[in-house]
């Protein structure tokens, strides 16, 4: 197989988004205002998401005709990246990563024209209400149903896990149709939508159960099926996660390797032990090829048979490293990384939960030995 | 890469096929012409094989090269000659030394080893316990190494000897370059655990060394050294192969013939896969930054990565096979290996046990990586000031 070169030397945009978003994050949600917003019931502030918005972020991705940047996901993973290295709570991913790349992936110009444009300004927090089963990541089991009424479309079902559902004023909703799955944009406010905020397991990244009774609705987006094309769309917001998963990976290699030089015992610093320094060297080889996989998933996007390798590969490679250099984390601590006071687990539980929302690793073990035709 | 200087490579290599067509020179002869027209090492001084440019011309070259049908296996004869050797020569070397042997060693006439292990010498290679004292303009050598490869058809062997007992060991280290078919030289091959012997054991019974073939100053063995093992490390596991090639290929052939679709067994094979294809990238996003000037972390963990991968996928390669993994096709014989390629998966399983031992130990990769790339503390050390004849050993 002849392979297409790639380059991963930053250009200067993506230079110049790293050094935005590190400045923003650590000013506007640095991790004690981060624990602050864990703590409330809604988990985000929405005044941060028009500040995010002005900074061109939510349409970092989304053509200029649509109100965007026009940038594609190699700028937009570097958002990502920086948003996981400060476990930043609030509905990018479900908005910009999720919700974004489905309108992208399956709307007709029409529709892009209709739903963009608000998305790109900040104007609407939108999410991807998909799942029901609590491992049905491959979408066969899909329930709720869409009944033609006229030109309008009935939905009914209940979604689950649904990110952000509290706060989001878009749903895009997979139902089933007698033609096959496709998804339908929904507004929030329709009559028949209801959302219960469910207690989640990483508090930086809130879920609900989004309930559609008899919910009336247009026509789905492109018209008609779309099974193929959500799981494409879901191939790409799970490399954007996997780049974000890299982020939060490099972030607990770096509070291992400075606690390592700081902490004492037996009047040497830990990091001198081979036991401990030996742990931070392998976190390195993991999170670098976590980088290695994610950053090459994000700039392969428009060669079809080299991104249905990429997708699987990043997400089942970046979710491990991630959820082992967290857990690595909290061991090399000790004690302290053990407390709520600490903020080790913020990692742990942003990895954990981030390497089980779009497929556990073996699911994407098992499309990736799919498409080499193991 | 500037034009000017593409144009000259292009010209020099157009010179050297056609005065020197591959079909019909000796490799020998064609791999001299090459060296003379400074296209065999080009980023060494012009008169020392090269044209002084930068390494990336080298891949230019030895990808004409082969388009061209010439053979560039010259690299694999004498690979600790050519790989490592030359290196040394080119930084340490005097201009005789270069004279005298850069071109023999890249046409293959000379073939060269390196002799630095010892056995009470491994990771601590430091501390080695081979002896030279100078007798006139000569040096007289006593002591043994181990896992010399190549030794036995070497005519040149690197050696790193103690010159000074009486100071701390880093600094009681002088650098050779020994004559191997001098008497006072014996070359017996080690047997590994395939049975076969790759490498050699070297005993030096009073063998002289004129103080001509010394590299560098005395004293300054350990810093010549590292030059050497530096080349080594850069050699072993930087190489970007293929997607899907080297040791996965073999896991994934045991899968297709005795895999019959397990599920368990093939969400293992696809990990197994894409550790080597995560190493993979990241090998090629290492040579990407190093080539745009921004080496990073990526570049350094290629060695460790590659040894257990290794390991492993042999080791789940004799697990697909089940009870056919308990066979040993062949047998084991006691030979020198004279093929490396096409051997039976039993074979791999036990020959990469070598590859986190091999040019630096995984745990010595492991120390390298969190004290020069992440910056934790050294170990401490206990003879760092202590001189080499106090410090205990066995």
């Amino acid at each position: 197989m002849a392979e297409a070169r790639v380059s991963y030397a930053p250009t200067e945009e993506v230079t110049l988004l790293r050094n935005t978003a590190r400045e923003f994050l650590d000013d506007r949600l640095p991790i004690p205002t981060v624990r602050e917003l864990m703590m409330t019931p809604e988990g985000f502030d929405r005044s941060l998401w028009k500040e995010m918005a002005d900074l061109g972020w939510t349409g970092l991705a989304i053509p200029e005709e649509h109100g965007g940047a026009g940038y594609g996901p190699v700028e937009l993973s570097v958002i990502f990246e920086e948003m996981g290295r400060m476990v930043t709570p609030g509905p990018f991913f479900a908005t910009v990563g999720l919700a974004t790349p489905v309108i992208m992936t399956l709307a007709d110009d029409e529709q892009k024209a209709e739903l963009l444009p608000g998305i790109a300004s900040g104007e609407t927090i939108a999410t991807l209400a998909v799942f029901e089963g609590s491992r049905d990541w491959g979408l066969e089991a899909i329930e709720t149903t869409a009944t033609r009424d006229g030109d309008r479309w009935m939905i009914s079902g209940v979604k689950k896990h649904v990110l952000d559902g509290h706060l989001a004023d878009l749903f895009l909703v997979a139902a089933r149709t007698d033609d096959g799955v496709a998804v339908f944009p929904v507004r929030a406010g329709e009559t028949g939508v209801g959302v219960e905020q469910v207690d989640v397991l990483d508090p930086t990244r809130r879920q609900g159960n989004v309930a559609f009774e008899g919910v009336a609705a247009g026509r789905p987006l492109g018209g008609g099926p779309a099974a193929d094309g959500l799981k494409k769309a879901l191939a790409m917001a799970s490399s954007l996660l996997a780049n974000e998963q890299v982020g939060g990976a490099q972030r607990c290699l770096e509070m291992s390797t400075e606690y390592a030089k700081t902490r004492h015992q037996f009047g040497r610093p830990i990091g001198s032990f081979q036991a401990v320094k030996h742990r931070c060297a392998r976190m390195l080889v993991k999170v670098e090829h976590a980088k290695s996989v994610a950053y090459h998933a994000v700039r392969v996007t428009d060669d079809e048979q080299e991104f249905a390798i990429a997708a699987p590969l990043a997400a089942s490679v970046a979710s491990e490293a991630y959820v082992w250099a967290a857990g690595e984390n909290i061991q090399l601590h000790g004690g302290i990384g053990f407390t709520w006071e600490h903020d080790a687990h913020l990692y742990l539980k942003r990895a954990k939960t981030s390497s089980l929302l779009l497929g556990d690793p073996r699911f994407h073990r098992q499309r990736l030995g799919d498409v080499l035709g193991l | 890469m500037s034009d000017h200087d593409l144009e000259r490579v292009e010209g020099l290599i157009r010179q050297l096929l056609e005065g020197h067509p591959p079909a019909e020179t000796p490799d020998k002869e064609f791999w001299g012409a090459q060296y003379d027209l400074g296209l065999a090492w080009v980023w060494h001084p012009e008169g020392e094989g090269g044209l002084g440019l930068p390494r990336r011309y080298q891949t230019i070259i030895n990808r004409r090269l082969v388009e061209a049908g010439a053979s560039i296996d010259n690299r694999a004869r004498n690979v600790l000659g050519i790989g490592m050797g030359a290196g040394v020569l080119t930084t340490h070397g005097t201009s005789e030394q270069k004279q005298r042997w850069l071109r023999p060693m890249f046409t293959t006439e000379e073939i060269w080893c390196q002799m630095f292990s010892e056995p009470g010498a491994g990771s601590d290679v430091a501390g080695l316990a081979t002896m030279a004292v100078r007798d006139g303009d000569e040096w007289v050598v006593n002591g043994q190494k181990v896992w010399t490869t190549l030794a036995h058809l070497a005519k040149w062997g690197m050696l790193v000897a103690r010159t000074n007992p009486d100071v701390p060991k880093h600094q009681g280290l002088t650098y050779f370059v020994v004559d191997m078919e001098s008497p006072g030289v014996e070359v017996r091959p080690l047997y590994q655990i395939t049975g076969e012997a790759e490498f050699n054991e070297v005993f030096f019974n009073d063998a002289r060394i004129p103080d001509a073939n010394r590299i560098d100053a005395v004293g300054a063995g350990w810093r010549v050294a590292l030059t050497t093992l530096m080349n080594e490390r850069v050699a072993i596991g930087g190489n970007t192969v293929p997607r899907g090639a080297g040791r996965i290929a073999e896991a994934i052939g045991a899968w297709k013939e005795y895999g019959d679709g397990d599920p368990v067994m093939r969400d293992e094979l696809v990990r197994l896969w894409a550790e080597v294809e995560a190493a993979r990238l990241t090998a090629i996003r290492a040579d990407e930054m190093a080539e745009a000037g921004i080496p990073g972390p990526e570049g350094s963990t290629g060695k460790l990565a590659w040894a257990d991968n290794n390991k492993a996928v042999m080791s789940f390669t004799l697990e697909l096979m089940g009870l056919d993994g308990t066979l040993y096709p062949g047998g084991y014989q006691l030979v020198r290996p004279a093929v490396f390629e096409g051997r039976p998966p039993q074979h791999g399983f036990l020959r990469t046990r070598a590859n986190s031992i091999e040019g630096g130990t995984s745990e010595v990769m492991l120390n390298i990586l969190a004290e020069r790339v992440l910056g934790l503390p050294g170990d401490p050390r206990v003879d760092k000031d202590v001189p080499w004849r106090e410090v205990p050993r066995g």
